[in-house]
């Protein structure tokens, strides 16, 4: 049960290991990386059939005693999300199969895949709040260097732009993390619930977690504070560009839910101020996205303004907002690594990524055309794909608690995103290409690149035809995070004091 | 000692801030050090800021917090010291290298180039189309 539970992190820490000595064959490389994703999947879909009995699953690292010792603790929450990582790595790597001329499709890309996935897998398990923040530095310094992989100036320009902040937002998380081990004197993060909730807590230990959200704000690209994510996400190979899509934000994400929902159950002031912050994102998000004109730049805003709807889940504070948060979380990480993806391929096939100089794509490609409407839709929040369902259980909430502003603007936003899409529909699929039959390009070397996202797409059909399930799921998840007790139990219970 | 330890830590995340906001990248860079610094010797001092308490066992002496600092926080800050030095290094590693491709070190005219339209692929030369 322990080897499980610690399975997230030691999968592709070994995978990094042995893609590192085995560095003089490519082929090697990329057999071993490939077998690393999917085990790490399998691992995801173990935790995730012992999860959904309802354990919560706990250890404690190395057999150290809670509050020295860290707690490691999969919940439903928690081994959804590592499942979808091991999802999403695996379409990574057989993405980045693809024959490209980039610089960056090298030998180091797949170690530092996995350095990446090591981090986002312990930020998803791990139950102390000082290692939640080596989690996020693993994979910050594993971000880095995938980012910048290939080099160039546009890169590096980039790089520049997202080491600078999310450095910034590591120092305010550190801080936070100090501030609040000096105010209660654990870090345990169960063992501070108990404390919190009995109200043990000085205010200092408050403050202190408003730092903290602060920081993983910036991390989950939320308004204000989301500028560096459209300025650095589509300067990078265009494989990592879609697993930061999916994954990294994400992680914020998941951070800011754990700590609300074990910190601040009930609803606060803080999740008042989470609303607003919520709406703005997702207005300024898809606003900000019908103004640029390049399928990466525009796909990065999106991120931002659905980011957004997730929060919105999170400051509802009901079970049913949750519900809606956790199913939104692992339909759009699903959906946005696939349109990053599919981006990536209507460039290779256009020769170029600004819509003006792309089209001609569905008259060439038809099958691309639907790969692409599937996400497009999806995201949009058409019937019946997964998106749909997201949002319709997100507004419901919000109509259910009254937050008629949050409803709204989480239908107008939606109305955007349609708009955008078929922005991109019109000008990469439905319009000729500029410079006529000159313009295409060749289709070698991409079958890799088709499985994937046929592989997403299919997903995305399955999690909307298929909702029922993974509703249930989410909603069970919801219950699990509403009722901090349980988790609290599960920790002491593994023997955390 | 508080107050001076507090107007340390002060002056080191004010001096901090305020060059991680100026244009170019070398003040960036010293100021995310500095900012560091400040962020770690706050973290020290969550154990207690003490003399000759120092977190190693003396026999006999009762093994609490009255009678040594707390010594989670020094685990943490070296902790924080040694992911803080990776980043640093890689940040450094990113800036000159920036400078040699940009060719100078405005943060601002830098971060531009990000923002110019993305270049289109190289035209084929001679393939086949599938």
């Amino acid at each position: 049960m322990n080897t499980l539970i610690v399975s997230p992190l030691l999968i592709p820490l070994a995978t990094l290991v042995a893609t590192l000595l085995a560095r003089r064959s490519p082929r090697a490389v990329t057999a071993l990386s490939l077998a690393g994703a999917l085990a790490l999947t399998a691992a995801g879909m173990a935790l995730v059939a012992l999860a959904a009995q309802g354990q919560i699953l706990a250890t404690q690292a190395g057999g150290w005693a809670a509050p020295y010792g860290i707690t490691l603790v999969i919940d439903r929450l928690s081994a959804a999300m590592v499942a979808i990582t091991g999802i999403i790595g695996t379409a990574t790597l057989v993405f980045a199969l693809a024959r490209d001329d980039d610089p960056a499709r090298s030998r180091d890309f797949h170690p530092l895949v996995h350095g990446l996935l090591v981090g986002v897998c312990g930020a998803f398990i791990t139950g102390d709040v000082f290692n939640l923040y080596v989690w996020f530095e693993v994979l910050l310094v594993g971000s880095f260097a995938l980012l910048v992989l290939g080099g160039g100036r546009r890169r590096l320009s980039g790089t520049v732009v997202y080491v600078v902040l999310n450095l910034v937002a590591t120092m305010m998380f550190l801080l936070a993390a100090g501030m609040l081990y000096g105010a209660s004197g654990s870090l345990n993060m169960a063992l501070l619930a108990q404390a919190f909730a009995a109200g043990e807590v000085p205010a200092t230990a408050h403050a202190s977690v408003v730092l903290m959200l602060t920081a993983f704000s910036i991390k989950a690209a939320l308004f204000p504070v989301f500028g560096w994510l459209p300025a650095s996400y589509h300067v990078a190979w265009t494989p990592v560009s879609a697993l930061f899509a999916g994954l990294l934000t994400k992680v914020g994400v998941y951070a800011l839910i754990r700590i609300v929902t074990l910190f601040w159950p009930d609803a606060s002031a803080a999740h008042e101020v989470l609303l607003w912050v919520a709406c703005a994102t997702m207005l300024i998000g898809v606003l900000g996205a019908a103004a640029q004109v390049e399928v990466r730049r525009i796909l990065s805003f999106h991120i931002v303004s659905q980011v957004g709807y997730m929060i919105l889940g999170l400051a509802l504070a009901t079970p049913l907002a949750l519900a809606g948060a956790v199913f939104y979380l692992i339909h759009h990480i699903v959906v946005k690594a696939n349109l990053f993806f599919i981006g990536g391929i209507a460039a290779r096939l256009t020769g170029s990524e600004r819509l003006a100089a792309m089209g001609g794509l569905y008259a060439r490609a038809p099958w691309l055309a639907l790969l692409f409407a599937i996400p497009a839709l999806s995201l949009a929040g058409i019937p019946p794909l997964s998106g749909f369902w997201a949002k319709f259980v997100l507004v419901k909430a919000s109509l259910d608690a009254s937050a008629w502003i949050a409803a709204a603007v989480a239908l107008i936003t939606g109305i955007f995103t349609l708009l955008s899409m078929s922005k991109i529909w019109n000008e990469a699929f439905l319009k000729p290409h500029p410079a006529g039959d000159a313009g295409e390009r060749s289709a070698a070397g991409m079958r890799p690149a088709v499985w994937a996202v046929s592989a997403l797409a299919a997903m995305t059909v399955a999690i909307g035809l298929g909702a029922g399930p993974v509703m249930d799921y989410a909603v069970a998840a919801a219950e699990q995070l509403g009722a901090p007790a349980g988790y609290i139990a599960a920790v002491t219970a593994s023997g955390g004091q | 000692m508080e107050i001076v330890f507090s107007l340390a830590v002060g002056v080191l995340g004010g001096s901090g801030v305020w060059l991680v906001l100026r244009p170019r990248t070398f003040q960036v860079i010293l100021g995310l050090s500095l900012v560091s610094y400040a962020v770690n010797l706050f973290i020290f001092s969550m154990g207690s800021l003490s003399i000759d308490a120092e977190p190693i066992v003396r026999p006999g002496v009762p093994q609490d917090l009255l009678h040594y600092t707390d010594p989670m926080p020094q685990a943490l800050v070296l902790t924080a010291i040694v992911i803080g030095f990776a980043l640093f290094v890689f940040a450094l590693a990113v800036l000159k290298r920036s400078w040699e491709v940009h060719g100078n070190v405005e943060t601002d005219r830098i971060t531009a180039v990000a923002e110019e339209p993305a270049p289109d692929l190289p035209a084929p030369a001679g393939e086949d189309k599938a």
